[in-house]
């Protein structure tokens, strides 16, 4: 088990490598220049100059990103280039908005995916089994960004139930509900095939003849085997989540490093667009390992190697 | 004489008998102010947006500000300035009883450091070259400690060489790159001043938690009696500006910071009960399309000047919701140096044609016009499209984010660029601002802003002469000077003049002040230290 973890952290420590690598290549491919943003438009092309090699950007790419990793290594991310702040401080006072909103959004989306999914293969081929498919492709479907509208419009404006916007425990429930129509309706798709082939099983077949009532066999023996693959699949869709945050936490005001990225990408702010980058990649690589460590909790039978 | 007195005395007779107009709000209450996006830094010798400028004005002084909503120029940390005959040396006497925000007295020796914390190559200012008219600047941009032109006196006078006699240099030291701040407080930051400002303003730093919220809180020892009108800011982060302009009609907040979407803008304003809730103000701003003078067919002065009549400026302000004026000239009307006169070229197709056939082009050519990809510039650049290819120009929309168009602009290889979302709002109200950054021959290139390429060194050197007419009696030749160069100028046609925006701002109705206050063309888009809360009177 410790073995596994180290192996796994090693591997962490490779995928940030490339992450930032290929992070940094394809900034330096835009067709801009973050120097003409950043020295005003009074700049002489002297001053120009010399703010470039003041920020380092004078040098090779190569040589830069040997810099950085340097940097990095000794836990420095650099510093924005258009706040002139510790990019490490910014991150830190951001992480924990989004670190909470993906917590909450990944619980909303099982309640809302799981028993949808569940009711719809004991359902199967019926009027709701049907609607329930059609709502959960609609759902996956929609932009996140004309879903979190919606959703503020109604609940927060017109009906005045939630806050519009902002930071607090009211306030994470519509992003967090946002995310889960689009999370939790794609895990509503792979509840019921999943549940369907489960309840074509012997131990099902078993468990009825035994005696049991159908909700306690499905609940029992059927949604605990049927959950597994959603579990893994919660795991490797962080990058999904992640994604969907980004633009959710713009609708709402949630602040987060989602808001901080998108900002940073308008600014061309290179620091701050590579250092979230990788704090995301860090979450993500992270949250697969969590997602691995708790397969075998839920199915004793699988063993970590 | 005699009338004289009696106008006098029924001056007094009149200020009696109205108390409450002629006395000052009473303090106290708060306002709540959204923004979309977090503020990038509370530094003054950093920031240089429009979001930050105004934020950081409320925190920070310098000697000289303006009247407030106005252009007008007054002293503010100086109690007075002298200039000298030569128009070369600026002696400044600082206010009694100046305090910063931790309590310390304000010194010379604190403006000295300020300026030069501008220019210093560490700090990365976007400012600093406003001050390479001061002398030592060079010496200092090359490694020199200090700028040799600034000095001491005593610790109430600061006295400030320049290299040229320079009439815009009160309006430079107005900057919020002169902005007075304490070493002690920048050193303890370690490199993070920008979100623990301490400066000698209205409002004092309380907290900023990145992506939510900024309070700031009334400076009880503030420099001018009884202002600020209000006892705390609290600008909200994060709030798309539909929400905020939906919270603000519930009551929640008091500021739309990022203005009126325009799919709300004519809901809103038809209302009536928004009437006496909106602020409309002009603003120091031209939107323009640049031609580019160094690239053929562009360099040729009869197509400029057809382009100039080809495009339909009034159908592109009802494209804006009209939310602003056909633009006839580079300076916008509330610039000093405006000239009323000055009609522009009148939309006009067939006198269009004629003149390109005239260049040469019958059958007109095939060009590019850039713009910024964000609404309402995408729509903007495919009206004026739509206006040239009437005239037989094909132009195709090259739609990109805002460094790449700064990007093609700075290396002139754009033979069009609408401006719209990137230039061009004024730093300071003088016609000079407009002139040597985007129309002077020294931004040509090399990532200058002077996207046209328009190089003529006979107005570059009236531009000189105009800027040396230092003394005050010279002031009106000199805008009669810069009059004369933009329309010049408007004969070579390097640009097209678009429109001018106006500011609207959107504000609860518990907040009180004169309109000019919420669209104040410095103070952009508001003076947050003049404005006041109904509630507390």
């Amino acid at each position: 088990m410790i073995a596994y973890i180290v192996r796994r952290l090693a591997a962490v420590v490779l995928i940030l490598l490339g992450v930032s690598a290929i992070t940094y290549c394809l900034l330096f491919l835009l067709p801009a220049d973050p120097v003409d943003l950043l020295a005003g438009r009074n700049a002489t092309p002297e001053m120009r100059e010399a703010l470039r090699q003041e920020l380092g950007l004078d040098q090779p790419l190569p040589v830069q990103y040997a810099v950085y990793l340097g940097k990095l290594v000794q836990g420095d991310m650099g510093r924005s280039l258009a706040q002139k702040v510790d990019v490490s401080l910014l991150i830190a006072a951001r992480l924990p908005a989004t670190l909470q909103l993906m917590a909450a959004a990944i619980v909303a989306s099982l309640l809302l995916g799981l028993p949808a999914g569940m009711y719809a293969a004991m359902r199967r081929g019926t009027l709701p089994d049907k609607a329930a498919m059609i709502a959960s492709f609609a759902g996956v479907s929609a932009p996140q960004f004309v879903v979190g509208l919606l959703l503020l419009y109604l609940f927060a404006y017109k009906l005045g139930w939630l806050p519009m916007g902002g930071y607090g425990l009211a306030n994470i429930i519509l992003p967090a509900l946002t995310v889960a129509v689009a999370n939790g309706g794609w895990y509503s798709r792979m509840m019921r095939s999943s549940m369907i082939e489960v309840l074509s099983q012997d131990y099902m077949r078993t468990a009825r003849a035994k005696g049991l009532p159908r909700w306690r066999a499905v609940l029992n023996h059927g949604f605990r085997n049927a959950m597994l693959p959603i579990i893994a699949m919660v795991g490797i869709d962080m990058g999904y989540l992640i994604t969907n945050i980004v633009i959710v936490e713009s609708v709402f005001g949630w602040p987060g490093i989602g808001q901080l990225l998108w900002q940073g990408i308008q600014r061309l702010d290179y620091t701050i667009i590579i250092g979230v980058t990788i704090t995301a990649a860090v979450v993500i690589t992270l949250a697969n390992l969590l997602a691995d460590l708790l397969t075998p909790l839920i199915d004793p039978r699988i063993e970590l190697r | 004489m005699k009338r004289i007195l009696l106008s006098a005395a029924a001056a007094i007779a009149l200020i009696a008998a109205t108390p409450a107009l002629a006395q000052a709000p009473k303090q106290g209450g708060e306002a709540i102010i959204t923004f979309n996006n977090d503020l990038t830094t509370l530094d003054p010798q950093v920031g240089y947006d429009w979001q930050n400028w105004s934020v950081i004005k409320s925190i920070f002084d310098g000697l000289m500000d303006y009247e407030p909503g106005s252009t007008e120029l007054r002293p503010d940390l100086a109690e007075s300035y002298t200039i000298s005959d030569d128009g070369q040396t600026y002696t400044f006497k600082l206010r009694d009883g100046l305090k910063f925000h931790n309590g310390r007295a304000v010194t010379a020796d604190d403006v000295k450091y300020s300026i030069e914390r501008a220019v210093n190559p560490a700090t990365q200012s976007p400012g600093g070259g406003y001050f390479s008219v001061i002398k030592g600047y060079d010496e200092m941009v090359g490694g020199a400690p200090g700028l040799s032109g600034i000095t001491a006196a005593d610790d109430k006078t600061v006295v400030i060489q320049l290299n040229r006699p320079d009439a815009t240099f009160l309006h430079v030291i107005a900057l919020n790159f002169a902005f007075v701040v304490p070493k002690e407080e920048v050193e303890k930051a370690g490199g993070n001043f920008g979100i623990a400002p301490v400066g000698t303003g209205a409002f004092k730093f309380v907290e900023w938690v990145p992506g939510q919220r900024l309070v700031l809180e009334r400076f009880a020892d503030y420099h001018e009696a009884g202002v600020p009108y209000l006892d705390k800011l609290t600008f909200e982060f994060g709030q798309d500006p539909t929400v905020a302009v939906l919270r603000l009609q519930k009551g929640e907040i008091d500021i739309a910071g990022d203005g009126i979407p325009p799919a709300q803008f004519n809901e809103i304003m038809s209302d009536s009960a928004n009437k006496d809730l909106i602020a409309v103000g002009d603003q120091l701003h031209t939107g323009y399309v640049t031609l580019n003078a160094k690239m053929p067919p562009l360099d040729n002065v009869k197509v400029r000047q057809a382009i100039n009549m080809a495009i339909n400026k009034d159908r592109i302000v009802k494209l804006i919701n009209n939310r602003g004026v056909p633009a006839t000239q580079p300076l916008p009307p509330a610039m000093p140096g405006y000239d009323k006169d000055q009609k522009g070229y009148a939309f006009d197709p067939n006198k269009a044609k004629a003149l390109l056939t005239e260049a040469g082009f019958p059958n007109g050519f095939a060009t590019e016009i850039y713009a910024m990809n964000v609404d309402p510039n995408p729509r903007i650049a495919q009206a004026i499209q739509q206006d040239l290819a009437a005239v037989g120009i094909t132009a195709e929309v090259k739609s990109l984010g805002q460094g790449e168009v700064i990007d093609a602009g700075g290396q002139t290889k754009a033979p069009m660029i609408w401006s719209g979302g990137m230039a061009w709002i004024a730093d300071f109200p003088d016609p000079a601002n407009f002139y040597y950054g985007i129309l002077g021959c020294s931004s040509v290139g090399n990532g200058g802003w002077n996207w046209a390429g328009y190089c003529n060194e006979a107005l570059d050197q009236r531009a000189n002469q105009a800027d040396s007419m230092v003394a005050a009696e010279q002031a009106a030749a000199r805008t009669d000077a810069w009059k004369g160069i933009y329309n010049d100028l408007m004969k070579d046609a390097p640009w097209v003049p678009i429109f001018n925006e106006k500011r609207f701002t959107y504000h609860s109705a518990r907040l009180g002040g004169d309109a000019s206050l919420f669209t104040d063309p410095i103070h952009i888009p508001v003076n947050y230290d003049f404005i006041y809360n109904k509630d507390a009177q």
